[in-house]
Parts: C-alpha cells; sequence; structure tokens
C-alpha cells in the first residue's frame, strides 16, 4: 500500500545462508500468511495438517504437506514430535510456529534446536522468562520497568493476599501466573469478596494451566490495552515498530486492533518503545515480540506481559511501517541483522483490523462452524484481507473460529474507517453465521469514532439496546423507496427460483424451507440459550 | 409463475428482533422488457440478472440491488444488504404446500442438530416426561458447549443422539411426542 520506510534506507544485508524450505507448525489464515512470505522470498513450504484439515487453504497453498493425526489439536497441532518428524522427513531447515498451538512453547522450541532445525521465534530461555508472568515481573523489576503495584510472586496465603491487597489499595485483581485469556482472573472490589476469589483463581488456574501460582495486583480502571511492537536481531539490535491499541475486546479476546492509538503522541510513542526495547533486552530477546502495557486514565503506562511471538494482529503494524514482519523473522532467524535502524522507523497512515470470526452475533456470539456455500470478498484501495477460508470449505469445528482479517488502511484515522466500512459492505459470507456486523456497528459508533476506547468499550456497545437503533439500509428503504426490502426479498426468492433453481431445488411446492416438523423448534433453542447465557 | 411468499425479517442488521411473517402474492411473467412482476397486484418491472449462483442483481426503475440467497438447515435466506429475511415459497398449486401452510404443529417433533458439533452428554432418557425448553442434549463446538433444548412439553419417544460421536447440522438428536 505504501512504504514508509523509503526502499534506499533498507540496507542490503551481508549475505548469509537463506533457508531452502520453512514447516508452518501451524493452520488457517497465519498458516497461509507465512506460506505467502515463504514464497516471495522464493523458500519452498511445507504444511502440516490433521485429519479434519486436508482440504484447508493452508494445505492447498503450501508445496509439500504432511498429515499429523487426529483432528483434536492435543493429537495434531500440538504434538512436537509428529511436527518435527515432518520436519525431518521434508528436509526443512527452519519451523515457523505462527501464533497459538507450540507458538510460545518452550520445549517446542528446544525440541526444534535438538533436531537442529533452526525455530523462527526467540530462544527457549527467553521463551520460559516471559511464560512464567511472575517470573517476567521480577526479571522487569530488576530492569526497572513500570509495571503495575503488586506481588511479583505467587501469594503463599489468604492472609498475604489481604495484606497486599490492603497496601496497594481496592479494588485489585487476581491474576494466574500461568495465565491468559482471563482464565483465572478476577476482580475484587472489597476485602470481603477476596478469600472466595482467590480460591476460586486457584481451582481455575489449575485446571486451565496445570499450575494454581496467582498473583495479585493493584486492578487499573477501564484501562486502555495498548502494546509495543518490536524486531531483534542475533547481533544484539532491538528497534520498537509502533503500538497498536488493542481495547476493543470481548471476554478477554481481541476483536479490533488500530495502529497507531489515538492517545499515543510521539513523545509518549517513544517512551513505550524504549521501555519495550528494554523489556526485550532484559530477556535477551530475538526475533519479533509484542510487550502489552496497561494504560490508565492519566496515560501511564505499565508492563502487562510480553507475547513472545507474531501477533495476530500484525498486519497493521506492517502498513502502517512499511514493513513485512514475517519476511524479517526469516531474515532474522537465517542470521541476518536488521536492515534498518530506529531512526529508519517512521509510522505512517493508520490501519485498522477487524478479526472475522466464525460465530453468531445474533445469538451471543455462540461457535458457527459448517460449509461455506458462497464467499464475497472485499477488496480496492487500502484493504487488506488475510484469509483461511474459500468457498465451498468446511469450517471445522475443532479449532479458534478465526477466519480471517480485514485490514484498513488509509492516510489517516478517519479514511481507514471509511475504507473499512465501504469493504464490509462488500463482504459476504453464507453458510455459516460471522461477526461482520458486529464491525459496521463498532466502525459506526460515535465513541469508536472519537478513539474514546477502553477495555470495557464493547461490553457496553452491546449491551446498548439494540430496538433503538434502525439501520442505514432500513432507514434508506423507508424514505426514498416504494419497493420496501421485504418486498425485494420476495421477489428475489421467486426469480431465484425461475433462474437459479440449484441449491434450493423445488421439492413437493415447498421451495428451500426444509422440513417444519424437524426444523422450526431449533433456531429458538439457540436464541434461547444464547439470550440466557446473555444475562449472565 | 404464481407464488405465495411468506416473508419474514431477521434481526441480521441488529434493527430489533424478527418482524413480519406475513403471507403474499406474487407473479412472475417473463416479457420482452424484462420480468413482469405483480406483488400483491402492485405491478413492479424488473431487470434480473443471476450474476453467480447465489447471487442476483436486480435492477427496478434504476435502481440496483445484489440480493444473496443463503440455504441453512432450517431456512432460506434472502440478504439485501446489511438485512436478512427468512423466506417461504410456496407453488399454491401444490397440495403439500397447501397442507403445510394449515400448519402441522401437533405430534412427534424431531430435535436436529443445528451445527456441526460432538455430542456431550445426555441430560434426558428415553421415555421421560420434558417440558418445553428442557435441555435434552449438550452439543460441543469449537469449545464451548450448548444446551440443545425441547421444542414442545411431552414425551422423549427416542434419542438418536449417542454421547461422543459427531454430528451434522440437520442430524437427529431427539424426537419428542
Amino acid at each position: 500500500m505504501h512504504a514508509a520506510v523509503p526502499a534506499g534506507k533498507i540496507r542490503a544485508a551481508p549475505r548469509v545462508q537463506m533457508f531452502k524450505k520453512i514447516l508452518i507448525a501451524n493452520r488457517g489464515e497465519i498458516a497461509v500468511r507465512i506460506i505467502r512470505a515463504c514464497h516471495e522470498m522464493g523458500i519452498a513450504t511445507v504444511a502440516v495438517y490433521s485429519d479434519v484439515d486436508r482440504a484447508a487453504l493452508h494445505v492447498r497453498k503450501s508445496d509439500e504437506a504432511y498429515f499429523i493425526g487426529p483432528a483434536a489439536a492435543s493429537e495434531s497441532y500440538l504434538r512436537i514430535d509428529k511436527i518435527i518428524d515432518a520436519a525431518k522427513r521434508s528436509g526443512a531447515e527452519a519451523i515457523h510456529p505462527g501464533y497459538g498451538f507450540l507458538s510460545e512453547n518452550a520445549k517446542f522450541a528446544q525440541a526444534c534446536a535438538d533436531a537442529g532445525l533452526k525455530f523462527i521465534g526467540p530462544s527457549p530461555h527467553s521463551m520460559e522468562m516471559m511464560g512464567s508472568k511472575t517470573r517476567a515481573r521480577q526479571e522487569m523489576e530488576k530492569a526497572a520497568v513500570p509495571f503495575v503495584p503488586g506481588t511479583s510472586r505467587g501469594l503463599v496465603s489468604p492472609e498475604e493476599a489481604e495484606e497486599v491487597a490492603e497496601r496497594i489499595g481496592y479494588p485489585v485483581m487476581l491474576k494466574a501466573a500461568a495465565g491468559g485469556g482471563g482464565k483465572g482472573m478476577r476482580l475484587v472490589h472489597t476485602r470481603k469478596e477476596l478469600g472466595s476469589a482467590l480460591e476460586s483463581a486457584q481451582s481455575e488456574a489449575q485446571r486451565s494451566f496445570g499450575d494454581s501460582e496467582i498473583y495479585v495486583e493493584k486492578a487499573i480502571v477501564n484501562p486502555r490495552h495498548i502494546e509495543m511492537q518490536i524486531l531483534a536481531d542475533e547481533h544484539g539490535n532491538t528497534v520498537w515498530l509502533g503500538e497498536r491499541e488493542c481495547s476493543i475486546q470481548r471476554r478477554h479476546q481481541k476483536v479490533l486492533e488500530e495502529s497507531p492509538s489515538s492517545i499515543v503522541d510521539p513523545e509518549m510513542r517513544r517512551r513505550m518503545g524504549e521501555v519495550a526495547v528494554k523489556v526485550a533486552q532484559a530477556a535477551s530477546y530475538t526475533n519479533a515480540g509484542t510487550i502489552e502495557f496497561l494504560v490508565d486514565q492519566q496515560k501511564n503506562f505499565y508492563f502487562l506481559e510480553m507475547n513472545t511471538r507474531l501477533q495476530v494482529e500484525h498486519p497493521v503494524t506492517e502498513l502502517t511501517t512499511g514493513l513485512d514482519l514475517v519476511h524479517l523473522q526469516i531474515r532474522i532467524a537465517a542470521g541476518e541483522k536488521l536492515p534498518l535502524a530506529q531512526s529508519d522507523v517512521e509510522i505512517r497512515g493508520h490501519a485498522i483490523e477487524c478479526r472475522i470470526y466464525a460465530e453468531d452475533p445474533d445469538n451471543n456470539y455462540f461457535p458457527s462452524p459448517g460449509k461455506i456455500t458462497l464467499l464475497l470478498s472485499p477488496s480496492g484501495p487500502g484493504i487488506r484481507c488475510d484469509s483461511g477460508m474459500y468457498e465451498g470449505w468446511n469450517v471445522p469445528m475443532d479449532y479458534d473460529p478465526l477466519l480471517a482479517k480485514l485490514i484498513g488502511y488509509g492516510s489517516d484515522r478517519q479514511q481507514a474507517i471509511m475504507r473499512l466500512q465501504r469493504a464490509l459492505g462488500e463482504y459476504f459470507v453464507a453458510g455459516i453465521k460471522t461477526n461482520i456486523s458486529l464491525f459496521q456497528r463498532i466502525l459506526g459508533d460515535a465513541d469508536f469514532q472519537l478513539g474514546k476506547l477502553d477495555t470495557g468499550y464493547l461490553d457496553r456497545l452491546l449491551a446498548k439496546d439494540t430496538q433503538a437503533r434502525t439501520s442505514r439500509a432500513a432507514e434508506h428503504g423507508a424514505s426514498e423507496k416504494t419497493v420496501t426490502l421485504d418486498t425485494i426479498a420476495a421477489i428475489a426468492a421467486g426469480l431465484f427460483a425461475v433462474l437459479d433453481p440449484a441449491s434450493a431445488s423445488t421439492k413437493n411446492g415447498s421451495v428451500g424451507s426444509a422440513d417444519s416438523t424437524a426444523s422450526t423448534s431449533v433456531p429458538s433453542n439457540w436464541k434461547q440459550k444464547g439470550r440466557s447465557e446473555g444475562l449472565r | 409463475m404464481v407464488y405465495e411468499v411468506v416473508v419474514t425479517k431477521k434481526a441480521g442488521d441488529k434493527t430489533g428482533n424478527e418482524t413480519g411473517g406475513k403471507s403474499h402474492r406474487l407473479e412472475l411473467e417473463n416479457t420482452a422488457e424484462g420480468w413482469a412482476c405483480r406483488f400483491d397486484g402492485q405491478p413492479i418491472l424488473i431487470d434480473a440478472v443471476i450474476a453467480r449462483r447465489d447471487v442476483l442483481s436486480l435492477l427496478i426503475d434504476g435502481r440496483a440491488y445484489e440480493i444473496k440467497r443463503e440455504q441453512t438447515t432450517t431456512d432460506l435466506h434472502m440478504w439485501v444488504g446489511n438485512s436478512c429475511f427468512a423466506v417461504e415459497l410456496r407453488d399454491p398449486r401444490s397440495l403439500r404446500s397447501r397442507q403445510k401452510a394449515a400448519g402441522n404443529e401437533k405430534g412427534p417433533r424431531q430435535i436436529v442438530a443445528p451445527m456441526p458439533g460432538r455430542i456431550v452428554r445426555l441430560l434426558v432418557a428415553e421415555n421421560s416426561s420434558v417440558e418445553a425448553g428442557q435441555g435434552i442434549v449438550v452439543v460441543e463446538a469449537m469449545k464451548m458447549q450448548n444446551e440443545i433444548k425441547s421444542p414442545k412439553k411431552g414425551v422423549i419417544k427416542r434419542i438418536s443422539a449417542i454421547p461422543g460421536a459427531a454430528v451434522n447440522p440437520g442430524d437427529i438428536l431427539a424426537v419428542v411426542e
């Protein structure tokens, strides 16, 4: 889309031996993303796949593909032995782990090293240090990195929890040392709630991570979640590449990310970037990494954790810096020096990413796997679509529901929003439910357009009365047309039956509606369930 | 061509709850100028082209519409922009269609899987009495467990769901009568 770093500034690196073949230990859109980068660099790719992924896009796009087991991730994409075996059989020299699955597993990185394979990511040592949140806090304390007040060690007793909470002041947040995704996390407002919250957090942490260690920190009220991308080569050079605003979350999962953040000015960006570089250096970090910060309403930022992998939302940084992070990851892993210095990094324009999930926005965002019967993908100026799906593909029920990422780029935030809104209108997926309509709501929301965001934003938006809203399309229909949209729908149904009777055949005089005795009850069940869940 | 069409607005664009459900009479006739259509008697001239399977382009008095068709396990959907309509199309000459229009809520009701998943457990046994809305089977998909409930008060005549088994949309899980 643009190159923020003028071509001349990217220095030609001294020649190192580049990989000839890379195995991608992942699936879905990120596997496709990495395969594309490899092909751009003239590197052959090896995909791995489970029982249900034989026809998946990453297998279709790859030069080679190896079967690694049943659908359950624990028996396929999480099996270190099978993935190493596939790498050896194929003669791959390096493994890119993507995100999720084994990407932050130090044992996997070690197993790669032991097998003579280059792991495209940091060392097992750095991963271990950052994998434990309490250990990371201890290291950051030493390096004088600002973090949220609290304990840097696991709590030994409820009494200790009370003492610390009293000292730092309520509300406090209990967190699992091994945690992630909101598991083992509890917000505690008063001393009275502390005991039972600690107990339930411990048992949830034990169940989720096999580790009941809990620490406590001061709860930041209505924080923003802002993270800083870094790149570090294996020769001691580390640069920061600007922040990503990730405050729009649901159930602690990011939904929409953008760069730059509306509240970060160049001075704050530089300070965050420098802290991020300090964090990376304290961990002897190499390759691409992300330092997450909580930012309070006074714009103070606190170290939260480091993600030792490529992030889902890396494209927004690619668009605003003009860099290809996956290319650079591979070049760093091959031993090249970073081809740019900090002074070469220039943030230009604005990028926003929407995570397209297979879930039903009308039914409490329940997962919606199944066959994609129709897929119309957006394109045009400022639009990038990183997708792992195709028409006719069966979205399996066994994995994360992320289907694709739609990223809009513009010279400023407003243009990025306008382009995304236009592209979302072009995007159409049938056969399964997706959250595409959610992004139309977010992008059209006044608070979003003003950049008034915090981690509670999306819950508040979803709680707003849906009855009161009127879609632009409906208003349009009522005011300007004599033919209403439901009339159009009725006429279209008739014309489809005549002109394109393909899938919805006219059997027994009933066109396309399934046997009502079998079906009428079912959608209402799901809806009911969703509504009752929504009330919790 | 004469059809009876029932259109129900779905909450697809979050404008509110499902509305509509009215029955309309639709006549379509292919003429030299395009499709001469009568909708509840109102004449409308339409230029219609199938752009590709499941995508219909309409021009009505200069206005352009693109309508997408989606067949789910339970409904036929017409998407007009962000708006989704469930449509039932009947040929009024058909006997079965007339029977159906008359309604058939009595008798056994099948409980089917609305999407692919895996049966986690059964919540009731065969021959047990259930209330409307009572959970029958727990199905898991994408790491979320969902209870499938009885559409009506009655007795569970048959349970075909087997714990641990994979199910596809439309598979019969149980029958309640």
